[in-house]
């Protein structure tokens, strides 16, 4: 009798989503026409067409803004905290009873395995409308006052669709804001569906306004002159223009960007929980994720004994269908995506890095990269230093704590961190020491409504999450301190 | 007997007790998300059969009971030759496990079927008894005709720190099995920690024990998922260090099919296909297999069964 | 016979030391009536990197000192300048041309200041951390951390609007690199002595005279800066041409504040802003 433990394919069912064949923008609570160029969205695993999205247009925007600065005029920012609050626990039962559906919706359009859209994204998305919620009769007591700003632009990465959308929208309403949200292109999926999932909660009109769109859109909500607040999350690259186009203006500012954060194991590190943290940590999301430990600083007397774990690790990560139920890995979200991988892993080849990738069979058709590891990666090597977004690893090697954190540090990035020792006063100094947003010491990629997430550095400014997170959208006084 | 890579590690309790708190440390929180994550696989269809029927072949089909009779073993016996009698193509259990003084009768009825006999001996469940006792309980289940000897370690003296005398204690249980293979039991639930798990296991292993197993059944909580996969990891990095396989045994608490495809899972993806293989993998059950046999029917048949249609034996 | 007065000669504070300029410039600055007070030295962008490698160099030591020495070291700055008030007084008189009441006034003020502040420094971290209750096994604590090193344009008011950018900087752990007000910089400079002498560290303060339109931009632009505070920049298109350019490394702003009264409590936004939240978690388990 064989041995063979062959998993039988376990699709999660389709059938629970139901799709249109176009989606317009959803202004002042209807869906409208809008002015651009419909765009298309493709299912990354199959390349399957899967809608087509309005594109709006700057007219679009405005009208939107117009829409969220009348509900907040008339009707957001007079309600009083404690209703704002019974919308938004509204809003969070609807997400957990319609969960499935949107986490089947969200692997269509991003590629993400269903495990991942179930169990992660779909309850945490949940929990933050839950978490702020509770915040919105009770603002005089976080410190930062009660003041909110009035309109906020806000505009999100295609990584993690609703729970970005979640990050932003949650705090903003709960703080007595009205938005104007831009989804990424490649993933506009469920923030539409989220807009339905606010007239189910009978959220007054042009509180939520939902456009789609790429750059030149998102452009036109950051720099239309009647928004107060700007929020954003992707790349440095569109963050450093943002915090150009605001300068001089009004305008309150966070922004949520890139990492390439160091994932420090010392060689009295729980060994087996390390080299999870280490994968979860990478291939989590198919590393897309900005505060994927993505350096890996392993020391150099376990370098050999951690890599021969992680290698036998990553052989059985499944990659494949993200609606499998087994799936651990699924597809990269787009074929630019895809390219920009393809080309850094290229590049660390051709500067000497040592290149292991999973054996794994990859579908034919959609977008996939193999998860794989660099070796004998050095500080220098482009592999080490810029954001490559996807389940590519660079491994370099320390011999003492001061090394690590040197290292670890030299980076323009600061978003996170971790960390891996069994020594108590170590994991408190490297804490200490590390320049990073987040640290996650034996533990990796945990998220939270209550714990605040943010970057130092190039990686941003300001925190999402937490007591912290309601700064951004409440009007703290600079010259007369807070409330 | 005892591994002669580890003469050094063996030569005193100092040494020893270097070696086995030298060992990596388990965090406990991320130990049990492993085990949870490995616990969401879905296992449908063709692989749900073939890791029902692998579960069943096993079953260490357990009594371990005061009430146990000579006519409660021999029916047990029965069950373990010919899990569902409606159906030849259902495989035999791995063995049935009774107390020493039940051993002769199960050996009867077993007869050359290949289900063997393993016999809880030194003292079960707590290993409270004189060294001399306990050598004689595991000698006279051999002499009886037990294949198998499961016993029980000191957790008194492992948790005061006495590992040299856990140490001797399993390599003189050991040469007193003679050809029975030894199941040495931890009682996980006991030693609390993951860390005294691994430790327990490492032990074990260097004193020449064929199996490790969590528990006596005895005790709450008995086997679980992560101590599962900290004995698992045990096996699998002691294999890689000595070239030698040694199988691990969860007992007490599996009860449903959904439960032994869990372990099955994580015994695929921790350690691979060659512990999935009754010679290094067993469950120690009772119930569990009449669920096995349930959902087995359900599979064939198409429709859920019920309890009724099984035996209770 | 009257005796013929020894005249200061006013430099830069950069590292703990007082260089001229090494662009071997200076400008005139007048009395409230017009009249020469001194010849300040004209900072030049050289200048101004030497004090951010000299404020880098000090960030790690400050940074990483106790809140409690911190706290120590800006209550001695409050002491000291006390025990030299009388020649603040005559200085903020003869450039801003005040009363002597007035003068008195915003030295009280500006003492009073840093010894608020000083006791913020093992405060803000409780005031502003949390420890953040998450839906899992994990210990998770948030706390402030200083940006690193933050570039000032200090506002008009040569003591007390310099004190109130200045301390709330330091008393959190960042390293400083000021523009003193163009106008009034030579009560920076003695500012400076005072700083020298009362144990705080070389390069945690550093103080540049000169013009604003000239060194601010090089300051905005330079990529080893964390944070700009253009509290004192009074050109709205400046202000922002600063910002515009601080976006390059995304250095943390605080935009200009017109009609500030420095004599009001400031309360935390001047600590807050130029602080970075660091949020640790580590599972529990036996």
């Amino acid at each position: 009798m064989s041995n063979v433990f062959e998993y039988a394919p376990a699709p999660e069912s389709r059938a629970i989503v139901d799709i249109k064949p176009s989606y317009g923008l959803f202004i002042d609570g209807e869906f409208v026409d809008g002015g651009g160029t419909a765009f298309k969205t493709v299912n990354p695993a199959t390349e399957e067409v899967l809608a087509e999205v309005a594109e709006a247009s700057d007219a679009d925007v405005d009208a939107a803004v117009r829409a969220a600065r009348r509900a907040y005029t008339r009707v957001w920012s007079r309600m009083s905290g404690a209703e704002r609050a019974k919308y938004l626990y509204r809003i969070a039962r609807i997400i957990q009873e319609r969960g499935r559906e949107l986490a089947v919706l969200e692997s269509i359009d991003n590629g993400k395995p269903i495990k991942e859209s179930r169990d992660v994204d779909v309850p945490i998305v949940a929990a933050h409308f839950f978490y702020y919620a509770g915040w919105a009769d009770k603002l005089k007591y976080s410190g930062y006052g009660d003041t909110p700003l009035g309109v906020a632009g806000q505009v999100i990465p295609w990584n993690f669709p609703l729970l970005m959308l979640a990050w932003k929208i949650a705090p903003a309403l709960a703080c007595g804001n009205t938005v104007v949200l831009k989804p990424a292109e490649t993933t506009p999926l469920t923030a539409l569906l989220f807009a339905e999932i606010c007239q189910q909660a009978d959220l007054p009109p042009g509180v939520v306004n939902i456009v789609t769109g790429a750059g030149d859109t998102g452009r036109a909500i950051v720099s239309h002159p009647d928004v107060d607040k700007v929020a954003f999350t992707g790349s440095t690259e569109v963050g450093k223009a943002i915090a150009r186009a605001v300068a001089g203006t009004d305008k309150k500012v966070t922004l949520e960007l890139g990492g390439k954060a160091a994932n420090i194991v010392f060689d009295d590190a729980p060994l087996d929980q390390a080299v999870e943290g280490i994968v979860n940590g990478i291939f989590f999301n198919q590393g897309h994720v900005c505060c994927a430990g993505s350096r890996l600083l392993v020391q150099e007397s376990v370098a050999d004994e951690v890599m021969t774990r992680l290698k036998r690790r990553m052989a059985t990560l499944r990659v494949g269908d993200p609606l499998d139920k087994n799936t651990d890995v699924g597809a990269i979200n787009s074929a630019e995506q895809l390219a920009k991988i393809r080309e850094l892993s290229e590049i660390g080849e051709a500067e000497g890095a040592e290149r292991w990738s999973a054996p794994c069979e990859l579908p034919s058709n959609g977008y996939w990269f193999a998860p794989t590891v660099f070796t004998g990666v050095s500080q220098a090597h482009r592999i080490a230093r810029e954001e490559i977004f996807g389940p590519v690893l660079s491994v370099l090697t320390f011999r003492t704590p001061s090394e690590a954190v040197e290292k670890a540090n030299n980076t323009p990035f600061g978003l996170s961190a971790g960390v891996w020792t069994d020594k108590g006063s170590r994991i408190l100094s490297m804490a200490n020491r590390l320049r990073a947003g987040v640290v996650w010491a034996n533990t990796f990629n945990k998220f939270d409504p209550t714990s605040p997430f943010g970057g130092y550095k190039e990686s941003g400014y300001g925190r999402e999450g937490g007591r912290h997170g309601l700064e951004a959208y409440l009007k703290t006084d600079e010259n007369g301190g807070t409330a | 007997m005892t591994h002669q890579m580890f003469d050094d590690v063996v030569r005193s309790d100092s040494s020893l007790r270097r070696f086995l708190h030298g060992l990596p440390g388990v965090d406990q929180v991320g130990c049990e998300a492993r085990a949870a994550g490995l616990g969401t696989r879905s296992i449908k269809t063709t692989a749900k059969a073939f890791a029902i029927d692998l579960a069943i072949r096993m079953v260490d089909l357990t009594t371990l009971e005061g009430q146990d009779t000579h006519g409660k073993v021999r029916a047990l016996a029965s069950k373990a030759m010919r899990p569902d009698p409606a159906d030849p193509t259902c495989p035999a259990t791995a063995a049935v496990c009774v107390y020493p003084d039940m051993v002769a009768t199960a050996r009867q009825t077993l007869g050359d079927s290949g289900v063997h006999v393993a016999a809880v001996a030194t003292a079960f469940p707590s290993g409270r008894a004189a060294m001399d006792i306990k050598l004689a309980d595991t000698r006279d289940a051999v002499e009886a005709g037990a294949d198998e000897i499961d016993m029980v370690i000191d957790r008194g003296a492992f948790l005061s720190g006495r590992y040299l005398e856990v140490f001797e204690e399993i390599a003189q249980v050991r040469e007193a099995c003679g050809d029975a293979h030894l199941k040495v039991i931890f009682e996980t639930g006991e030693l609390q920690t993951y860390d005294n798990v691994r430790r327990a296991s490492w032990l074990a292993m260097m004193a020449g024990g064929h199996f490790i197993k969590t528990s006596t059944g005895k005790v709450q909580p008995a086997a679980t998922l992560p101590v599962t996969l900290i004995m698992l990891e045990a096996v699998r990095d002691f294999r890689e260090q000595t070239g030698q396989m040694v199988g691990v045994k969860p007992a007490g608490g599996i009860k449903t099919t959904k439960d032994a495809i869990k372990y099955l899972v994580m015994v695929n993806e921790i350690c691979g296909e060659d512990w999935l293989d009754p010679d290094w993998f067993r469950f120690g059950a009772s119930t569990l297999l009449n669920d096995l046999l349930m959902q087995r029917t359900k599979m064939t048949t198409g429709r859920y069964s019920g309890p009724d249609y099984f035996t209770l034996d | 016979m009257s005796r013929i007065d020894v005249r200061k000669t006013y430099k830069l504070y950069i590292g703990g030391q007082f260089p001229r300029s090494e662009s071997g410039r200076s400008y005139v600055v007048n009395d409230a009536k017009g009249r020469l007070l001194a010849n300040a030295a004209q900072a030049s962008r050289k200048d101004a990197r030497d004090a951010v490698v000299a404020a880098r160099a000090a960030f790690g030591g400050w940074s990483g000192r106790t809140a409690y020495n911190r706290a120590q070291v800006v209550y001695r700055i409050a002491e000291v300048l006390e025990g030299r008030r009388d020649q603040f007084e005559a200085e903020l008189r003869a450039s801003e041309g005040i009363t002597p009441a007035k003068a008195r006034s915003y030295v009280d003020a500006a003492i009073d200041r840093l010894v608020w502040y000083a006791g913020w420094a093992d405060k803000i971290t409780q005031v502003v951390g949390n420890a953040n209750p998450v839906a899992g096994p994990y210990f998770n604590l948030s706390t402030p951390e200083p940006s690193g090193v933050i570039a000032v344009v200090a506002p008009r008011g040569p003591l007390l609007g310099l004190v109130s950018v200045v301390a709330p900087l330091i008393i959190t752990g960042n390293t400083v690199v000021v523009i003193a007000s163009e106008q009034h910089p030579l009560t920076a400079i003695t500012l400076g002595e005072v700083m020298a002498t009362s144990d705080l560290p070389g390069g945690v303060v550093n103080v540049l005279t000169g013009s604003v339109a000239e060194i601010a931009p090089w300051l905005a632009s330079h990529m080893d800066v964390n944070g700009i505070d253009l509290t004192g920049v009074e050109d709205a298109q400046l202000a922002a041409d600063l910002e515009a350019a601080s976006a390059d490394n995304l250095k943390r702003v605080r935009r200009p504040a017109p009609g500030t009264d420095w004599l009001a409590e400031p309360g935390l936004d001047r600590m807050t802003r130029f602080l970075e939240t660091k949020t640790v978690w580590h599972p529990i388990g036996v």
